[in-house]
């Protein structure tokens, strides 16, 4: 399924104190995608598809496979001022950003201590506030071919599925699952995947234009949550896409990307 | 040689549907406790309760204790509690307790206390032991897996130092942090409590209890691997400047000792019929992948040869679900059980002595779907016959326990009276 026009190109450089990890593709304004909870599952065709238009950037979170880990960064907000840094240091300001899942969570944190970081920014899935109805869905409690599994509405029906979460994965994805999973336990065991503060905080992002999107079946992080970050950001608009789960970007890829399109232009 | 007497205390529930030789098996977090029967938990503890302090009467030196959480087959949610009847009501066996789970204590202070309380209550009678707790410990308890071994060696600084350091100090730590640290009870062991660490998966505990001295005791597990753990113990003690010996390791294991060959065999069969059990072999219960590999618990690399084999047999490194299921004729082969009568079973406990050579056993008995009378008998029979054997047989095989030996500096301590080796810290 990936267009195979798009030349990736990965690079390790020395930035705020640590060898951070990036891979950068396409061509046009700068976009930041802020990975979840997974990591790299690969290069996927939205991805492709948004570096059609815009210069790709996808850091390796610190303590993700193969950016190494900072012992300091124990939690989100620490993450979130890491990240306010070396961006600083890549010249990526005023940027257009998407995070998905926890690197919504991770947005939305740095876009509180920082707002004018982002030119715009889209949270999709995002975890990082307490659902006011239901709970967060418990990725530790489950191996991680059932948490990827459980981020799909239809998996059978999602042509990229066995590419996120393939039934046999190779040793080296088995391992940087696991380590991936270890340092997103450090940074949102307890509470579990959210900030109880937040939601007072996102009001600093009323100049930023925001757009929530959520998949209407997500099984992860509750549409509830999604509904409180827009009633908690001033001026952001919430998309919810039908039959969905966790992962519109995968498994609703063509309406993923004519929302991005239409919000990036 | 030092002797102790162990049960997990299983919560029995014949009418449960998983307890007995056709109960279903359990896997962890999957028992909800709406089944759980509140006169049966009472007459439970008090049953194991009471067993303890047989076998002190019988003449064991050690009444050990230990802790697990949310599951049915360790009914010491609160082994200090348990700890704390036995410091009141024997008084002369010393209360083992292997262990606290150190990194699951948001407030180690309180641990301080209770223990320093038992420790008095009893007359310096408490061995203090720390665990780091399996996944399902770090799960109810809500205890982050990846800070567990942070958190163990801070907690650990932190009790010692508020055990033997005059208050109030202060303690602003990575994982915990005091203002006003200053207990008003102190323990009554000089300087402090002895600590032991159990243990069966983690190369970096084992290696931290030799770099500290502290005995370390190796839970049930096979004893080629056993004994492999424990020559890097003795190497690691090697290379931190001091000779280790019998009075630094410990094994236990299930030991069943009845009136007649057949009574003893029909008995043992009951380890592996009780409710499941991650740590009794042959009845495990269905592996709940999740919580074994709970990310950043152990070291996904550093594990014990005893580890190896566990991981080998549960279908390799994966976290494939799957049932251990030893069966019970090869524990026995193996001598991971040994039961029979008194003039049977100290040939092999003998056996087990001289190839693992601890200075600290644990019989494991009276566990699994064992009666009251199933426990009490063969604990009269140990007292009658198995102990003073044992005891013989290790004067003449040279294996001193941790209050003959002092562990730390390999100091003879029978001459002493009131002798309460310590870690040295």
């Amino acid at each position: 399924m990936a267009s195979a026009s798009v030349a990736w190109t990965e690079e390790t450089r020395s930035v705020a104190g640590v060898d951070l990890h990036l891979r950068k593709g396409g061509s046009g304004a700068p976009l930041l995608i802020l990975n979840d909870e997974f990591g790299h599952l690969g290069t996927l065709r939205y991805q492709d598809e948004l570096a059609r238009q815009h210069t790709v950037y996808i850091p390796t979170h610190p303590g993700f496979v193969p950016t190494p880990r900072l012992d300091w960064i124990m939690n989100m907000r620490d993450l979130a001022g890491w990240y306010l840094m070396a961006l600083e240091e890549l010249g990526l300001t005023s940027v257009n950003a998407i995070g998905f899942s926890i690197g919504g969570w991770l947005a939305a944190e740095m876009a509180t201590m920082s707002p004018d970081q982002f030119n715009k920014l889209a949270l999709v899935g995002a975890m990082g506030v307490q659902p006011p109805e239901g709970y967060i869905y418990d990725m530790f409690l489950n191996v991680p071919g059932h948490c990827i599994a459980a981020c799909f509405h239809e998996p059978e029906a999602t042509p990229e599925f066995q590419d996120v979460c393939p039934d046999q994965p190779s040793p080296e994805q088995a391992q940087a699952w696991e380590i991936a999973r270890e340092e997103a336990c450090r940074l949102g065991w307890k509470p579990y995947m959210y900030y109880p503060g937040l939601p007072n905080l996102l009001k600093r992002l009323k100049d930023l234009p925001t757009m929530i999107v959520w998949g209407g079946e997500d099984e992860v992080v509750p549409i509830s949550a999604g509904q409180l970050y827009h009633q908690s950001i001033p001026g952001s608009r919430l998309e919810v896409l039908a039959d969905c789960g966790h992962m519109p970007q995968v498994e609703k890829t063509e309406e993923f990307l004519a929302l991005m399109r239409q919000f990036l232009a | 040689m030092f002797i102790g007497y162990f049960t997990e205390r299983p919560y029995q529930d014949p009418g449960s549907g998983y307890f007995g030789a056709t109960g279903k098996p359990i896997m962890d977090l999957t028992v909800s406790n709406e089944i759980y029967d509140a006169k049966l938990g009472a007459e439970l503890y008090n049953r194991y309760l009471d067993e303890k302090m047989y076998a002190e009467e019988m003449g064991f030196d050690g009444l050990m204790l230990n802790e697990h959480h949310g599951t049915p087959f360790c009914m010491g949610g609160a082994m200090n509690v348990e700890a704390s009847i036995l410091a009141r009501m024997t008084n002369r066996a010393k209360i083992v307790l292997l262990g606290n789970i150190l990194p699951i204590w948001d407030d180690p202070l309180w641990l301080v206390e209770q223990l320093s309380m038992i420790d008095m209550i009893s007359r310096g009678r408490l061995v203090s032991g720390w665990v780091r707790g399996t996944g399902r410990e770090s799960v109810a308890h809500n205890s982050p897996p990846p800070y567990n071994w942070e958190r163990f060696q801070e907690a650990h600084e932190f009790v010692v130092k508020a055990w033997t350091t005059p208050g109030p100090f202060r303690w602003e730590g990575k994982h915990f942090q005091y203002r006003h640290v200053n207990p008003w009870v102190r323990p009554y062991q000089e300087p402090h409590p002895p600590i032991w660490l159990p243990g069966v998966v983690s190369r970096d505990s084992l290696m931290w209890a030799a770099e500290k001295r502290i005995p370390y005791i190796m839970l049930a597990t096979e004893m080629e691997p056993t004994k492999l753990a424990f020559q890097l113990y003795h190497d690691t003690a090697a290379e931190h400047g001091y000779e280790s010996g019998p009075q630094n390791i410990g094994y236990l294991w299930k030991v069943h000792v009845d009136e007649t060959e057949e009574l003893a065999e029909q008995t043992a069969r009951k380890y592996v019929q009780g409710p499941s059990n991650p740590f009794l072999a042959g009845n495990e219960g269905t592996v709940n992948p999740a919580l074994v590999n709970l990310p950043g618990l152990t070291s996904r690399t550093r594990v014990l040869p005893t580890q190896a084999v566990a991981t080998a047999a549960r279908g390799g490194t994966g976290g494939v679900a799957g049932v251990l299921g030893r069966p019970f004729e090869q524990q026995v082969e193996d001598y991971t059980i040994i039961t029979g009568t008194p003039d049977s079973v100290i040939p092999k406990i003998r056996h087990v002595l001289e190839y693992i050579r601890p200075g600290s056993i644990f019989f494991w008995d009276g566990d699994g779907a064992m009666t009251h009378d199933d426990a009490m008998r063969s604990l009269r029979l140990m007292g009658q016959e198995v102990i003073p054997a044992v005891k013989e047989i290790a004067k003449e095989l040279e294996l001193p326990g941790p209050f003959e030996v002092d562990p730390a500096t390999g100091k003879d301590l029978t001459g002493e009276a009131a002798a309460t080796p310590t870690a040295d810290d």
